[in-house]
């Protein structure tokens, strides 16, 4: 029998007392979900804008499967990944699978579709809105993907977020690809679900709240910056 | 800035079919030199379809759109829309980056920018962001915009409609400004005070066709076509 508000005593005194295995976990959490989440942007901003603008043949079926991709069932992505990285797969020289990088490059492609094909959408009604006057100043659609991603920073950094609070509450591929070893790729969602397994509740009760305050905290910034935006540049 | 053989924008046989509407309907049109013309005609006559053709937003179902002269499109030649779209930055960005896309060189860029907000009075708010300004401000911005690239000829596309009285003032004197330093100006407008003073010549038109081009003066006298005449007899009190 365990107590639940016993349990949430001892989360709290985990997090207070920055508790190191604590304080590890949730470092590594982070960093491999901004950096997955970075490299998402990176590349999947300036594709959703370029899908947004640019007219080309087989322009619908790209859409179509950005929007399917959105739902990628993350296991499914864990185990291409691990196939991939494997030692007898095509990267498997590389000698990465159950390190941080495999993790990311799991998490990348997990949020890199949600990114493009949220981004296409924002671009795609900025687009219908700026497309006239653009073109009348000469602007070529190329030349409009960078205008547009940096005029509509402000509704983009709601996908900056999604993407990023994705990357984070990720748990299918990265136990497949990190191996939730512990100390070397041990995230806060797998530990988790290990911890939740052990009987741990104090220390998944503990993780469960960071990870809850993280993604509230990054929110709600991101809600001060669009209110700040609004009012300063309408 | 006047200087070079004259600009000239013609329109031949020029249709328009936009799903089953026929928007333009075998318009002939010859514009030359620094011309003030204004278009005018109830709504839906084409106008708005017309000057976005003419400026090339619009490629014509069939007929063609042919300039000659110095400086062909598209840096011969800019528009200002009825509502502008102004870039999430500021009014002098918003001016750079016009420049930008045309090919004005980094170390320039500010100089030209800051001149064409001086030119449309605009210099006390260039370093506010664009969409905070109010409509006519922002009206000003879209000319000091359009200006910046040395048009040879201006398309204005009802640019005083949404304007109170005094701001719509702002945006005709300044259309003056424009003509007088050598561009032609080509504006739709419902405001016939505007149409009367700011043009030489009056296009009217009416569902697509050109139904009559007349000085101005003679224009608002005696139309020549019954359409403008019954036009002119319902706008006018």
């Amino acid at each position: 029998m365990w107590d639940i508000a016993e349990s949430f005593r001892l989360a709290f005194g985990l997090i207070t007392g920055a508790d190191p295995e604590l304080g590890r976990i949730v470092a590594l959490s982070l960093g491999v979900s901004v950096a997955s989440a970075s490299f998402a942007c990176a590349l999947g901003l300036p594709l959703g804008a370029l899908v947004a603008v640019k007219e080309f043949p087989g322009r619908r079926v790209v859409v179509v499967s950005l929007n399917a991709l959105f739902g990628l069932p993350s296991v499914v992505v864990g185990l291409v990944v691990y196939l991939l990285l494997s030692r007898a797969g095509p990267l498997g020289s590389m000698g990465i699978l159950f390190t941080p990088p495999a993790i990311v490059i799991a998490q990348t492609c997990l949020v890199l579709p949600i990114v493009a094909a949220l981004a296409r959408q924002f671009v795609e009604d900025g687009w219908h809105e700026y497309r006239e006057q653009l073109t009348s100043l000469g602007v070529s659609a190329m030349r409009a993907v960078p205008t547009l991603l940096w005029d509509l920073r402000y509704s983009l950094l709601t996908v900056v977020l999604v993407g990023l609070g994705r990357a984070a509450s990720e748990v299918g591929a990265v136990m497949i690809v990190g191996g939730n070893i512990e100390g070397v790729t041990r995230v806060m969602t797998t530990a988790i679900a290990l911890k939740t397994a052990e009987g741990d509740l104090p220390l998944a009760l503990a993780l469960g709240l960071v990870l809850l305050s993280t993604v509230l905290a990054l929110n709600a910034a991101a809600y001060a910056v669009r209110e700040w935006s609004v009012k300063h540049h309408g | 800035m006047a200087s070079g053989p004259a600009v000239r924008l013609e329109a031949r046989a020029v249709t328009m079919r936009l799903g089953d509407v026929l928007a333009l309907d075998g318009v002939d049109l010859a514009f030359e030199g620094r011309v003030r013309i204004a278009l005018l005609g109830a709504n839906g006559a084409g106008k708005s379809v017309l000057l976005r053709t003419l400026h090339g937003l619009m490629k014509p179902t069939t007929g063609e759109v042919a300039w000659s002269g110095e400086a062909p499109p598209p840096h011969g030649q800019a528009m200002v829309f009825q509502r502008p779209v102004l870039l999430r930055r500021s009014a002098l960005g918003n001016v750079e980056y016009a420049l930008a896309v045309n090919g004005v060189r980094d170390g320039e860029r500010a100089t030209q920018a800051a001149e064409a907000l001086a030119r449309v009075r605009l210099s006390h708010v260039a370093t506010r962001s664009a969409r905070t300004l109010s409509g006519g401000e922002q009206q000003r911005l879209a000319i000091a915009r359009a200006w910046a690239l040395r048009p040879r000829m201006l398309f204005l596309d009802e640019p005083t409609s949404n304007l109170d009285p005094t701001a719509a003032g702002e945006i005709e004197r300044l259309m003056g400004e424009v003509h007088e330093a050598g561009t032609a100006l080509v504006f739709s407008t419902h405001h016939l005070g505007l149409a009367r003073r700011a043009a030489d010549e009056i296009v009217f038109l009416h569902r697509g066709r050109v139904a009559e081009r007349t000085p101005a003066d003679l224009f608002f006298r005696s139309p020549r076509s019954p359409e403008a005449a019954s036009y002119l007899q319902g706008e006018l009190p």
